[in-house]
């Protein structure tokens, strides 16, 4: 079984922090990580293969040159090769024209199965692996939380729902979107880390695909960002002063009014 | 190349441009000002600069607007579940007719899988007019059929805006729409406001794991389609008199090529308590451990709510995820929420910056949680909830 796994590298929002004076994002020193919920969905192409025993992981990632780092890490952990989708066209694109280049790339590859996060921390959209599914026109399904089966021809997942789970089976090639529940991601082994050293990644151009200029970056993108703001304050707030006994018995009597005592 | 650019002549090299940049697309190259492949236009940078050197050569407008001008009314997508249509629908449907009254157009919603005995409570709510597509083989969820139908009735009845739940369905199959048919979606509103001259739609959402948020556009494509999270938007109070139109459909669509097997709920009864709560007490990194969580669950007890909690504090491992408000957790909007050391991170506050009325108590002054907060209160938590404990336990009559 052929596998194709998308992956991003994204700022670790969770080390991003606003400067309060100036409502922007504090940037330095934020890592650079490949996007955690991509983990999940290298892990499980990687244990797929293995449970097989045969097939290849190959990892997809679109951005500039330095994403190749993101790729040599997921070989350490297992993957088989990389490519990297790099190219000054692809440059302001939105989920429509990321989907669209991505889609090329994996047309290029022919995967039986392909398999991403379920979103990505820095844009938490959820819309490029449901959008590269389409554009492949091959079934799809979101939010996998656990591989029960697969075989040459179809899948079969537990995928995760607001009010519990279904049980899906989906024909092959598909697409799968993973979330955190369905594995514990691999450390690098240190044979996957010589790997990763010496692999050659190759880089492939809008050329290389034969895409259409128009559908790239900002031209193929219908969304544009207006602009970009740090939330308001309420302009309301009361300030409760004293003791500690004060304080709480004046939030007793905000309570109180509210009807909620 | 960006479309933002910056004239070399007219830099005067004040690095202004460089600390409003969200995403470190601007250095500085022999003492000038320079764009990078980092870029994404957000046009921070156009506002900031002194001199005006930087410009956005895209130009104003599209060239399509006979097109666009075919497409005329809002949709809702109303999602089922056992052929119930859920409270979402109503949410969606109290946004999308704000948007059409200042539009002055129609209200639909979209239902798929469900009896027409559904339509009458959208009507209700604020529906002009119910597109029901019944077929049994529709009432599980299945991506493929359901985004072939939803994109052969934009086709027919050219809607300007979509609006769907960004739901674990909306989410996963709305974007094989807007893939499809070449157009916009934004995930995750929060708020959504329409310009009346261009018909454009304001989408605002929280971007990079919730710190910021960003206007997005759709200036050139119909319909736009947007995604709201459950409990954002406020459904309008149902009308009984209220008439509306109930249009069958009867659909057809490929054979999908992915079934559900089995459907199994598994609620998680506090998940569902969280999002339900007219009050939640909520607790973040200055909790300091466990302990204090036990302390939030009596007051939330004696209050007769439930405990919610940042993502700190389950990070730290503290409370189980259920729990978690936020941008990566639940969006919850009750009567009061209490937060007890949350400071107050943007991706905490579009979870909760909804809610009714909002008491901070935090022991830092400058805690962003205090620029949401009704009341706001400087002090330690571990001694301020212990008192509101007792002296609640005592007005209630409780030992």
């Amino acid at each position: 079984m052929n596998i194709a796994v998308l992956i991003k590298q994204v700022p670790d929002t969770a080390e991003v922090k606003i400067n309060p004076e100036t409502g922007t994002l504090i940037r330095e020193g934020v890592p650079s990580i490949i996007n955690p919920y991509d983990l999940h969905a290298i892990e499980a192409a990687v244990a797929l293969r293995e449970s097989k025993g045969e097939g290849k992981v190959t990892v997809v990632t679109m951005g500039p040159p330095q994403a190749t780092d993101a790729l040599k890490d997921a070989i350490a952990m297992g993957a088989d090769e990389a490519v990297l989708v790099s190219d000054r066209a692809f440059a302001g694109a939105d989920t429509w024209a990321t989907s669209y280049t991505l889609t090329l790339a994996m047309k290029k590859i022919g995967p039986d199965l392909i398999i991403a996060g379920k979103q990505a921390i820095d844009g938490d959209t959820a819309q490029v692996g449901p959008g590269v599914a389409e554009m492949m026109d091959i079934p799809h399904v979101a939010y996998v939380r656990k591989i029960e089966d697969a075989t040459d021809k179809a899948i079969r997942v537990q995928r995760l729902m607001d009010d519990g789970y279904d049980v899906v089976e989906a024909d092959l090639p598909a697409l799968l979107t993973v979330v955190r529940e369905l594995n514990v991601p691999r450390l690098p082994s240190l044979k996957g880390k010589m790997r990763a050293k010496k692999a050659e990644i190759p880089v492939w151009s809008a050329a290389d695909l034969g895409a259409d200029e128009s559908m790239l970056g900002l031209n193929g993108s219908p969304t544009q960002v207006k602009k970009i703001f740090a939330p308001e304050a309420r302009g309301d707030r009361e300030m409760i002063e004293g003791s500690a006994e004060e304080q709480a018995d004046k939030i007793i009597s905000k309570l109180t009014e509210l009807k909620c005592l | 190349m960006s479309v933002i650019k910056i004239n070399q002549d007219l830099c005067s090299g004040c690095e202004s441009c460089l600390s409003v940049c969200p995403y470190d697309a601007i250095e500085m190259k022999d003492g000038k000002a320079s764009i990078n492949e980092y870029c994404q236009i957000c046009s921070s940078c156009i506002e900031v600069c002194p001199e005006g050197a930087i410009t956005d050569t895209r130009g104003a407008g599209g060239s399509s607007e006979g097109k666009l001008a075919d497409y005329r009314g809002v949709w809702v997508y109303a999602e089922q579940r056992d052929g119930k249509v859920g409270s979402v629908a109503n949410e969606l449907l109290g946004a999308g007719r704000r948007l059409a009254d200042d539009l002055g157009v129609e209200l639909a919603a979209v239902v798929i899988g469900a009896p027409e005995s559904e339509a009458k409570a959208l009507i209700e709510h604020g529906a002009d007019k119910v597109y029901v597509v019944d077929d049994e083989g529709l009432r599980a969820f299945n991506d493929e059929p359901y985004s072939e139908i939803i994109s052969d009735l934009i086709g027919e009845h050219k809607p300007e805006i979509i609006l769907a739940g960004a739901t674990a369905i909306g989410r996963s199959f709305i974007p094989r729409i807007a893939a499809r048919m070449h157009v916009g979606l934004t995930a995750d509103c929060t708020q959504l406001e329409v310009d009346k001259d261009t018909r454009n739609l304001n989408q605002t959402r929280p971007a990079f794991g919730g710190n910021i948020m960003a206007t997005i556009l759709t200036p050139n494509h119909r319909p736009q389609i947007a995604t709201v999270r459950p409990r954002v938007m406020k459904a309008i109070e149902p009308d009984a008199g209220r008439t509306g139109e109930v249009v069958t459909v009867k659909a057809q669509y490929r054979k999908p090529r992915t079934r559900v097997i089995e459907t199994v709920k598994e609620e998680s009864a506090s998940s569902v308590n969280l999002q339900e709560a007219q009050i939640i007490v909520s607790g973040g990194r200055g909790c300091g451990g466990p302990e204090t969580f036990v302390m939030l669950e009596e007051l939330a007890g004696v209050l007769e709510g439930t405990v919610g909690a940042s993502r700190a504090a389950v990070d730290e491992g503290w409370i189980p995820y259920r729990h978690q408000v936020g941008q990566t957790g639940k969006t919850v909007c009750p009567k009061i929420y209490i937060a007890c050391g949350i400071s107050g991170a943007v991706q905490h506050l579009v979870g909760m910056q909804s809610s009714d009325l909002i008491i901070a108590i935090n022991r830092n002054a400058d805690a962003p949680i205090f620029n949401v907060a009704t009341y706001g209160v400087v002090g330690d938590l571990k001694e301020i909830v212990p008192i509101l404990i007792k002296k609640i336990k005592k007005s209630k009559g409780i030992a």
